[in-house]
């Protein structure tokens, strides 16, 4: 395994996130890790893995298995002048804790006129491609990005994974952090030494002239697959990392659009009010006269999740994201 | 197992009912008992602030339950019967404990200084809080029934972290030992010996739901099965909710670990102005309590043992004169927020989008200011 303290190496998304929570427990004493497993286990996905044996059990806290107890005592610290970084185990447990994000996370800054501030950073691995069994395949970022006062980001790959999580606990507001989880072994070269840009800034990852694609968290991978595909056929997609969900930041988006007149959203959750719906909207008002096609998403299905065996079915990949490429063309 | 098991059959409602493990120090007539395990003294000043803080808030309440009848206020959360309680806790408290309040804790607020129509400026419907909670070390109000009390245990995993040398007392109620939160606060607080202490008011009603329906044994039994001790106070005595609070906030903040209180008491008003308690309980019943009113039997007490006169009541009774014009003008007179201040404080560094909002919400709104001058 390559040395933390070399310069440059190859790591996988796990790994980087793993060191990014190191680097941010060494830079601030106030950086605590609560969730279930994430001591002596080092979390289900080891994202976590050493960090209790180095900080201590004070600062690396395996908490009941209780999410609301996990949100609602992170909110007590963050009063207390703490950073929690909390992790959900799987995105389907998050629900016990919806009303202590919804109802307390998300609103104690305002209800306190900013005397409060929820320094939180909720850690969430999800969306599907693993094979699991049920509530541990799922999507809910839009639940989180259509309430005021949270913050949404989600990485798709080691080097944001590395800075992205410790601009997010240097916040000054709630972060929900989605990490793909199907992404968690993909490797890439780290250079801890490079400045990065800002959080919630959304970034061209893959120019091109045809149609824009936009995608975060796992699906930014199945994106540029899709673009590589199509590269000997002629056409140029132009693909889009989001990686902020909340706010928005469009303005590369709509820059985008206005040049290729034709935009694909991709992602795991449901279309149905889903993160595509939002961005079809914002992108419909804002380059209305540049479209040559309506914006069209590509998501899962307003299904629950299907069992694993048909889960790839249900799953956007690198077919649908063309065959909705193709259908741009055909307006 | 069968539920003669835990010593209630169905049906049998014995359990709700005061028993002998109530502690006292100052009977319903106002005489003082001791306890082997609880002892209390206090100068005859401090009695006398204790009374006049009781009875002020007690006047706090009527007129802003008054200010509600008149269309002042949306709603009120009266505290009527449960002065004891809340005055003996708060005075239970220390400069650096953190008090982590539901919605119905006045008494509790005046002990920590907040200005009483900082708490109706919540209940006019001006803002969701506006004290300092820091400042205060009083949690603003928590709507959401058992939320805060995950709050205090965090605040109190805090207080261990950073040598705060304080403790936490989180307040809730009968029904909200039901929740699931409540439940999650007890068995944290517990396995993590935080210094916290479960200050639950057994007003005996959740709305209109007696205790029966949250709970088959005593309340502050259940705090065994969670590994710390469970007391039950009579939370009409303030001077026993002050002895056994003060001790149980000692042991958290000393590494004993956590405390369940169950001050046994009754909620003499509605749930809250919105409620009609006629529908689901008996007068006789709150004419039973009556008798035992937190208020009357320190009043009884100070009488009986010379430490305050005539005199002295007929000053406090002066001073709720007072403070009831201050708060009704201060009520009346209350401006209403600015409609922009929705936009404030939503994130600790505002999002473009909202920013962008906000204008889009203050150019709207100008627009009816210029479309009436052209009219």
């Amino acid at each position: 395994m390559a040395a933390v303290t070399q310069r440059s190496a190859p790591v996988t998304l796990g790994k980087a996130i793993n060191m990014g929570l190191r680097k941010a427990m060494e830079d601030d004493p106030k950086v605590l890790l609560m969730g279930e497993d994430i001591g002596k286990l080092g979390g289900v996905f080891r994202v976590t893995d050493g960090l209790q044996k180095d900080f201590g059990e004070d600062r690396v806290i395996d908490t009941p298995l209780a999410e609301s107890g996990i949100l609602g005592t992170a909110v007590g610290l963050a009063m207390r002048g703490f950073r929690p970084v909390c992790e959900i185990q799987f995105d389907g447990f998050i629900f016990p804790a919806y009303n202590q994000i919804v109802t307390q996370v998300a609103k104690i800054h305002s209800r306190s006129r900013g005397k409060l501030p929820m320094r939180i950073v909720i850690r969430v691995p999800f969306g599907g491609g693993i094979g699991a069994v049920e509530h541990h395949s799922e999507s809910p970022e839009a639940y989180f990005s259509h309430t005021a006062g949270l913050k949404v980001v989600a990485c798709s790959n080691p080097v944001d994974a590395y800075w992205m999580i410790q601009q997010a606990i240097r916040a000054d507001d709630p972060v929900l952090f989605f990490e793909p989880k199907r992404r968690y072994w993909e490797k890439a070269d780290l250079d801890t030494s490079l400045e990065p840009g800002p959080l919630f800034e959304t970034r061209v990852v893959r120019a091109g002239e045809d149609c824009t694609v936009l995608a975060y968290g796992p699906m930014v991978k199945t994106a540029l697959q899709a673009a590589s595909a199509v590269e000997a056929e002629g056409r140029s997609l132009e693909v889009i990392d989001l990686r902020t969900l909340s706010p928005l930041d469009l303005a590369p988006v709509f820059d985008s659009v206005r040049r290729t007149g034709r935009c694909v959203v991709v992602h795991e959750a449901p279309t149905n009010l889903g993160m595509g719906s939002e961005l079809a909207a914002r992108i419909t008002e804002q380059c209305f006269y540049s479209l040559e096609a309506p914006v069209l998403r590509v998501g899962g299905y307003d299904t629950p999740y299907p069992p694993s065996k048909i889960e790839e079915d249900y799953l956007p990949d690198l077919d649908r994201v063309l065959d909705a490429v193709d259908r741009t063309f055909a307006f | 197992m069968s539920s003669g098991d835990i010593g209630v059959s169905p049906g049998d409602s014995s359990f709700a009912e005061a028993g002998p493990e109530l502690i006292q120090l100052l009977t319903p007539e106002g005489e003082r008992v001791e306890h082997p395990d609880y002892a209390i003294d206090l100068s005859p000043e401090q009695l006398r602030a204790i009374y006049r803080d009781l009875a002020l808030v007690r006047r706090v309440d009527v007129e802003a339950t008054a200010l509600q009848r008149q269309g002042e206020l949306g709603i009120w959360a009266s505290l009527l019967g449960q002065e004891g309680a809340q005055i003996g806790a708060g005075w239970a408290l220390e400069a650096n404990d953190m008090a982590f309040p539901t919605y119905r804790e006045h008494g509790v607020a005046w002990c920590r200084n907040v200005d009483p129509l900082d708490i109706i400026s919540l209940f006019r419907g001006c803002d969701n809080g506006s004290w300092d909670p820091i400042a205060t070390m009083f949690n603003l109000y928590t709507v959401v029934i058992g939320a805060q009390c995950l709050h205090a245990v965090g605040y109190a995993m805090g207080m261990q972290r950073d040598g705060g040398n304080g403790a936490t007392l989180a307040f809730f109620g009968d029904g909200a030992t039901s929740q699931g939160d409540v439940n999650e606060s007890f068995i944290w607080a517990s396995v993590f010996a935080a210094p916290v202490v479960f200050f639950c008011q057994n007003n005996q009603y959740a709305i209109s739901e007696p205790i029966e329906k949250q709970s088959r044994i005593p309340l502050f039994q259940r705090a065994r099965g969670f590994g710390f001790p469970g007391v039950r106070v009579d939370g009409n005595d303030v001077l026993a909710v002050l002895a056994v609070t003060r001790k149980a906030l000692e042991a958290a903040r000393t590494g004993q670990g956590p405390t369940f209180i169950e001050a046994y008491t009754y909620r003499m008003g509605a749930h809250t102005t919105s409620d009609d308690p006629s529908r689901y309980r008996l007068a006789s019943e709150m004419e039973a309590w009556k008798l035992k009113d937190p208020i009357e039997r320190v009043r009884a007490y100070l009488i009986r043992s010379e430490q305050a006169d005539a005199e002295f009541f007929a000053a406090v009774d002066a001073e709720g004169d007072q403070l009831a014009v201050r708060i009704r003008k201060g009520t009346v007179e209350m401006p209403d927020p600015d409609a922009t201040s929705m936009f404030a404080n939503v994130y600790a560094e505002q999002t473009p989008y909202l920013t962008d909002q906000a204008a889009e919400f203050a150019e709207y709104h100008a627009s009816f200011a210029s479309a009436g001058q052209e009219a």
